[in-house]
C-alpha cells in the first residue's frame, strides 16, 4: 500500500524502501525526523486524510535541520509543512515553496506495511 | 533526419545583475526549452542579487536573502552560468566572445547587461585607504571591515544613491556627513523646498549635510584623514564613500567597435539593438533616446522588450517614466511624472508642515483637468494613487488639493473607491508590467483570494514592492464589488475571527483542535490556525498544552525557545527579578554541567542557550528540584514583571515594588494570550522598572498605585497610557484581571495590547467604561474566568519531567537516540555560540 501516490517515473527511480520505524512511533498530524545513513528525513502523518509524506529535514531558507518540527496542514488541499524558523511553507507533493520564493525541497514516497513506515530511497 | 531538427538559438548574456537575471527569467518563462540555449557570464562571485535593497545588508539581511535566485535555479532552467568570469572581448564578425580564462563561445544573439560602475571623480587622494564606492556586496564587506577603525564618514554625493550610502554609514554607527556639489539634495528628484525639508529631517537624525561643496583633495598619511573643499573649508573624516553617480559599463562595447554616446552608454534603438543587429544592450549600460536609466523598472521593461523580439514578437521600448518612491533613512521621498513642471504650463499646489517634516507638491495642467507630476517628502502614502492619476490621465476632482490634504468633509471618495476608478490598463506594478486588469481578473475568476496569491500568479509586487499596498486595496475593493464580505477570518480553514472561534470553543465545550476543525472548519489546518486555536483553548481551559503537541508552534511544542542551529534556550521564572544566591548558584551549576551559553535577558532573568532537544527534560529536572519553575519565555503568555528595588532598600521608594511585581507575576504566570505579555512595577515616579513600556505598568504614588496599560517596546514602541490613578492594591489587581481577560477574549491573533487598543473603537475611554463601569455587563464573567486561570495553573515543565511518555518525545530522531549531528559550536568570549 503506497500512501503518497508518486508518479510512475518517481516510482521507477526508487532503488529500495528504507524501513524507518513503527507507525506508532510517529505523532499524528505532525512530523518526526528519521536518520538514514548521513541523511535526515522528515516524515509527516496526516491522520485525518490517512496520508504520509516525507521530505528533507533541512529548510533551504536558512539551512536549518528543522522541518520535522514544523506545523503541517494544507493550502487549498495541497499538503504542506511550515518551517518553524520563519514560516516558509513547502508543498509536500512537489517540494515547491508556496510563498512564491525560489526554494525547493526534496520529497520522498512513503508506504506503510505491517505496521511499519517505509521511505522510498533513490541512489 | 537530424538536419530537419532546428538548432536551438544560442543566446549569450554578459552581466548577471538584476536586469541580466530578469532577462533570463522572462526568457525561460516564455520560450520553448528546446529552442534556446542560454549562457550567462557574471564577473561577481555570486549570482544576481537585489541591489535596490543593498542597504538592508547593513541592518542584518544576508547576501542569500538578497539573491534573486539561487545557483540551482539556473541549473534547473538549463542556463549555463559562469560566475567570477569576465568577458574580455567580443568579435562581432565571427559572433564569439572570449573570457579572461581564455574560453571562447559562439552566439547567435548577444545581450549586454553589463550595468554600471560607480563614477569616481578625479579628486587628489581618492586612491587612499578608507575611500570606498557603494555598489556591490564586496564593496559593503570591505566597508564593514574598515568601519570599526573609523568614527566619522563622509559620503560624496547627495543623490539617491548617496543617501542610501549615508544610511549604511549610520547603520555602521558612524558620525555621518553628506557632501553635495549642487545646491540641494536629490537634485534630479526634488525641488528646493522638498530638498530643504528632507535636509531638515536628515539633520534631525544626526546626519550633517553640506551643500554647494566641491571636494578638491583627500589628505592623509596612508589612510583618509581630511577632505579639502573648493571654498577653502575642510572636514576631518576617517572614511569616505563615493556615490557621485554611475558610469555605464561600455568598455567591452567600445572595444568591439559598437557605437556609444559622447558621454558613455551603448547606443540602442527602440528594439534595444546596438549598432550590430545581433547584439542588444539592456539596463544601465544602454543609452536610449539620450537617456541612461538608473532604475530597475525600465531595465526590466528593456529585458521584456528583447525577450519578446527574440521570440518573434514585436515590442519597442519607448522610454520610461522616472517616477520613484523610496524610504531614505526612514523618510518617505517620492517624485513622479513631471516633478518640476514650469509655471508657464502648469500650476502647483504646495502643502508644507515644517513641524512634522512633510512637503507635498502637485503640478496641475493649465486647464486644471489633469495631474502632471509632483513631489512628496515625509509622507508618500498617496504616491501610488497620484502616479496612476498622472499615467492614466484621470480627470481631477473639483478640489484637487484633496489629493494631498485628504478630504475635509464633502463627498470625496475613499481610498478603495479611488483604486477602482482606474481604467483596466492602468499599470499597477511597473517592475513586472502588471496592469489593474491583470490583477482584478485573477480575483474575479476565483484564482486568487489574497495578496500572496496575486503575487504568485501575476508577479505584481515582487520587484521593488512599492505597489503592494495598492494591490491590497484592489483586492479588498474587488472582493467587496463581488459581494464578498471582507471579514477578518482566521485563515482558509475557518470562516471565523479569533473572537468568534473563542466563543464557539467555550459555548460548545470543545477541547480539541481536531473536533473544532471537524465541526466548524475544513481541510487540514495550517501554521496560522493551529497555534491560534491552541492559544484559545489554553486561555479557555488551561489544560496541559502538550496534550495537543502538534498544533503548537515549535517553541510551545518543546517548551523552550528555538535558536539558530536548532538548539533551544532555557529560562526559569525569576519573578520580579528577585533571586537567592543559592538559586543563582544552581543556575551556574546547571549551565556549566550542560555547557550552556548564559546571558541576562531584557526582562531581569537568566537565559541559558545551546541545549539540545534531548537535554531539555534533564536540565529542567535539575532546575525543578532546586525550586525553579517554567518561565514561559517560549509562550505567547506572561513573560516577566520587571521591578525596581522599591521601598525596602531605595531611599526614594514609596511602596514595595518588588513584592507587588512578584505577586502579579505569580498571579498571571502561564496565562496564554494572543501575544506575549510583559509587565513592570516601579516604586516611585523615577520609573526605574520602565513600566510604561510594558503591556501593563504599575507605578507607586503617595496614595497607592497608578496603572498604565497597552504599551510595548519592540519594533514599534508605544508608551502605555494612564488607565487609573491612586488605586489600592486589590483594585489594581481587579482592573488588571479584567483588562487581561478582555484582551485575551477579543484581540486578533498575534496582536499585542497596544495594537489591540489602537484598533478599538472608542479607545481608552471605551476600555475604561468596560472595565471600571462594567458598561457591557461582563465584569463578573471576566473576574470568574481569570480566577479559574489562576487556580488551575500548573508548571508544565514539572508535568513533563514527571511523565516518562512525554519525556520520550524530546529527541531529535525517532529511530535512534543519537543527537542531531549537524549541531556545531565555536567559542566566543569564553562561552560557546552556534556555528551556522
Amino acid at each position: 500500500m503506497i500512501q503518497t501516490p508518486p508518479s510512475a517515473d518517481r516510482l521507477a527511480e526508487i532503488s529500495f524502501w528504507f524501513k524507518a520505524a513503527e507507525v506508532s512511533a510517529f505523532p499524528e498530524n505532525g512530523g518526526a525526523c528519521v536518520k538514514y545513513q548521513d541523511q535526515q528525513i522528515a516524515v509527516f502523518h496526516f491522520a485525518k486524510r490517512n496520508e504520509w509524506y516525507a521530505s528533507q529535514n533541512l529548510c533551504p531558507h536558512k539551512q536549518q535541520m528543522i522541518l520535522a518540527r514544523g506545523l503541517i496542514g494544507d493550502q487549498c488541499g495541497e499538503p504542506k509543512v511550515a518551517c518553524p524558523f520563519h514560516k516558509k511553507t513547502f508543498s509536500l507533493l512537489t517540494g515547491e515553496n508556496l510563498n512564491g520564493e525560489c526554494y525547493h525541497i526534496e520529497t520522498y514516497p512513503v508506504k506503510i506495511e505491517d505496521g511499519y513506515v517505509y521511505i522510498g530511497m533513490r541512489e | 533526419m537530424s538536419s530537419l531538427v532546428a538548432q536551438p538559438q544560442r543566446i549569450v548574456v554578459i552581466g548577471n545583475g538584476m536586469v541580466g537575471y530578469k532577462f533570463c527569467e522572462k526568457l525561460v518563462a516564455k520560450a520553448q526549452p528546446s529552442t534556446i540555449q542560454i549562457t550567462v557570464f557574471g564577473e561577481e562571485p555570486r549570482p544576481a542579487y537585489d541591489r535596490v535593497h543593498l542597504s538592508a545588508y547593513f541592518s542584518g539581511t544576508s547576501a542569500e536573502e538578497l539573491t534573486m535566485a539561487p545557483v540551482e535555479w539556473y541549473a534547473e532552467n538549463n542556463i549555463n552560468l559562469h560566475l567570477g568570469e569576465l568577458v574580455t572581448s567580443i568579435d562581432a564578425a565571427t559572433q564569439t566572445v572570449t573570457t579572461h580564462k581564455g574560453e571562447s563561445i559562439s552566439y547567435d544573439k548577444l545581450i549586454l547587461a553589463t550595468g554600471s560602475s560607480a563614477f569616481v571623480p578625479p579628486i587628489n587622494g581618492v586612491e587612499k585607504e578608507g575611500v570606498f564606492v557603494y555598489r556591490t556586496i564586496e564593496d559593503l564587506d570591505a566597508m564593514l571591515e574598515y568601519a570599526p577603525k573609523a568614527r566619522t564618514a563622509a559620503v560624496i554625493g547627495g543623490g539617491l544613491l548617496g543617501l542610501e550610502a549615508a544610511k549604511a554609514a549610520v547603520d555602521m554607527g558612524l558620525t555621518t556627513h553628506v557632501i553635495e556639489f549642487a545646491s540641494r539634495l536629490m537634485p534630479r528628484q526634488l525641488d528646493e523646498a522638498g530638498s530643504e525639508m528632507l535636509k531638515r529631517k536628515l539633520e534631525s537624525l544626526g546626519i550633517s549635510i553640506h551643500l554647494n561643496k566641491s571636494t578638491t583633495a583627500i589628505i592623509g598619511e596612508t589612510g583618509v584623514e581630511k577632505m579639502l573643499f573648493a571654498d577653502g573649508s575642510e572636514l576631518e573624516v576617517d572614511m569616505i564613500i563615493v556615490s557621485a553617480g554611475i558610469k555605464p559599463r561600455d568598455e567591452l562595447a567600445i572595444k568591439a567597435g559598437l557605437a556609444v554616446g559622447p558621454r558613455g552608454g551603448i547606443l540602442v534603438n527602440d528594439a534595444l539593438q546596438t549598432s550590430d543587429a545581433n547584439i542588444y544592450a539592456i539596463g544601465e549600460s544602454a543609452l536610449h533616446g539620450g537617456m541612461i536609466y538608473g532604475l530597475v523598472a525600465p531595465g526590466y521593461d528593456m529585458a521584456d522588450t528583447v525577450v519578446t523580439n527574440l521570440l518573434g514578437g514585436e515590442k519597442t521600448f519607448k522610454g520610461f517614466d522616472m517616477s520613484t518612491k523610496l524610504k531614505l533613512i526612514g523618510v518617505d521621498v517620492a517624485s513622479f511624472g513631471d516633478a518640476f513642471a514650469s509655471p508657464a504650463t502648469s500650476r502647483s499646489i504646495v502643502f508644507e508642515d515644517k513641524a512634522k517634516g512633510i512637503y507635498k507638491r502637485i503640478n496641475i495642467s493649465e486647464d486644471g483637468k489633469y495631474l502632471v507630476g509632483g513631489i512628496l517628502v515625509g509622507d508618500a502614502g498617496n504616491y501610488n494613487m497620484l502616479l496612476q492619476t498622472v499615467q492614466n490621465k484621470i480627470i481631477l476632482p473639483q478640489d484637487p488639493e484633496d489629493l494631498i490634504l485628504g478630504s475635509r468633509g464633502g463627498a470625496a471618495e475613499s481610498a478603495g473607491a479611488g483604486v477602482m476608478s482606474l481604467p483596466d490598463e492602468a499599470l499597477i506594478c511597473s517592475c513586472e508590467n502588471v496592469s489593474k486588469g491583470d490583477i482584478c481578473s485573477t480575483i474575479t475568476d476565483g484564482t486568487c483570494t489574497d495578496v500572496a496569491g496575486i503575487k504568485k500568479c501575476t508577479k505584481a509586487g515582487t520587484g521593488c514592492g512599492g505597489c503592494v499596498p495598492m494591490v491590497n486595496d484592489l483586492l479588498n475593493a474587488t472582493l467587496k464589488q463581488m459581494g464578498k464580505e471582507v471579514k477578518k477570518v482566521l485563515c482558509e480553514h475557518f470562516d471565523y475571527s479569533r473572537q468568534e472561534l473563542l466563543d464557539i470553543v467555550k459555548v460548545n465545550n470543545i477541547r480539541s483542535y481536531d473536533e473544532l476543525l471537524h465541526n466548524h472548519g475544513r481541510g487540514d489546518g495550517c501554521e496560522v490556525c493551529k497555534p491560534a486555536v491552541a492559544s484559545i483553548m489554553a486561555s479557555t481551559w488551561n489544560e496541559l498544552i502538550l496534550k495537543q503537541a502538534t498544533i503548537q508552534d515549535t517553541n510551545d511544542r518543546y517548551l523552550a525557545n528555538i535558536q539558530k542551529g536548532g538548539t533551544y534556550s532555557v529560562v526559569p521564572r525569576i519573578a520580579g527579578g528577585e533571586i537567592t544566591p543559592e538559586k543563582l548558584i544552581v543556575i551556574g551549576q546547571v549551565a556549566a554541567k550542560y555547557s550552556l551559553y548564559t546571558k541576562i535577558t531584557g526582562g531581569q532573568r537568566i537565559d541559558m542557550f545551546g541545549a539540545r532537544i534531548d537535554q531539555l527534560p534533564d536540565i529542567w529536572e535539575e532546575l525543578i528540584n532546586a525550586g525553579f519553575e517554567s518561565g514561559h519565555a517560549y509562550g505567547k503568555s506572561l513573560r516577566t514583571v520587571k521591578s525596581c528595588v522599591g521601598s525596602t532598600w531605595c531611599r526614594y521608594g514609596l511602596h514595595d515594588s518588588v513584592g507587588f511585581a512578584i505577586r502579579v507575576e505569580e498571579r498571571y504566570r502561564g496565562l496564554r494570550s494572543p501575544h506575549k505579555l510583559k509587565g513592570g512595577v516601579s516604586g516611585c515616579v523615577r520609573e526605574c522598572a520602565e513600566a510604561q513600556s510594558k503591556d501593563f505598568g504599575i507605578i507607586a504614588t503617595e496614595k497607592g498605585w497608578n496603572l498604565y496599560i497597552c504599551g510595548n517596546g519592540g519594533a514599534k514602541p508605544q508608551h502605555a497610557q494612564l488607565f487609573a490613578t491612586d488605586l489600592d492594591t486589590e483594585t489594581c489587581i481587579k482592573y488588571l484581571d479584567r483588562f487581561l481577560m478582555f484582551y485575551i477574549k477579543t484581540a486578533e491573533p498575534l496582536n499585542r495590547t497596544a495594537t489591540w487598543l489602537n484598533k478599538m473603537e472608542g479607545g481608552m475611554e471605551y476600555l475604561r467604561q468596560v472595565i471600571v463601569e462594567d458598561s457591557l455587563g461582563i465584569c463578573d464573567d471576566l473576574d470568574r474566568e481569570m480566577e479559574f486561570m489562576v487556580n488551575t495553573y500548573a508548571c508544565e515543565w514539572k508535568e513533563v519531567v514527571n511523565n516518562p511518555e512525554l519525556r520520550q518525545r524530546f529527541q531529535h530522531f525517532i529511530n535512534t537516540p543519537e543527537p542531531d549531528p549537524s549541531i556545531r559550536f565555536k567559542p566566543e568570549r569564553g562561552q560557546k555560540v552556534p556555528v551556522i
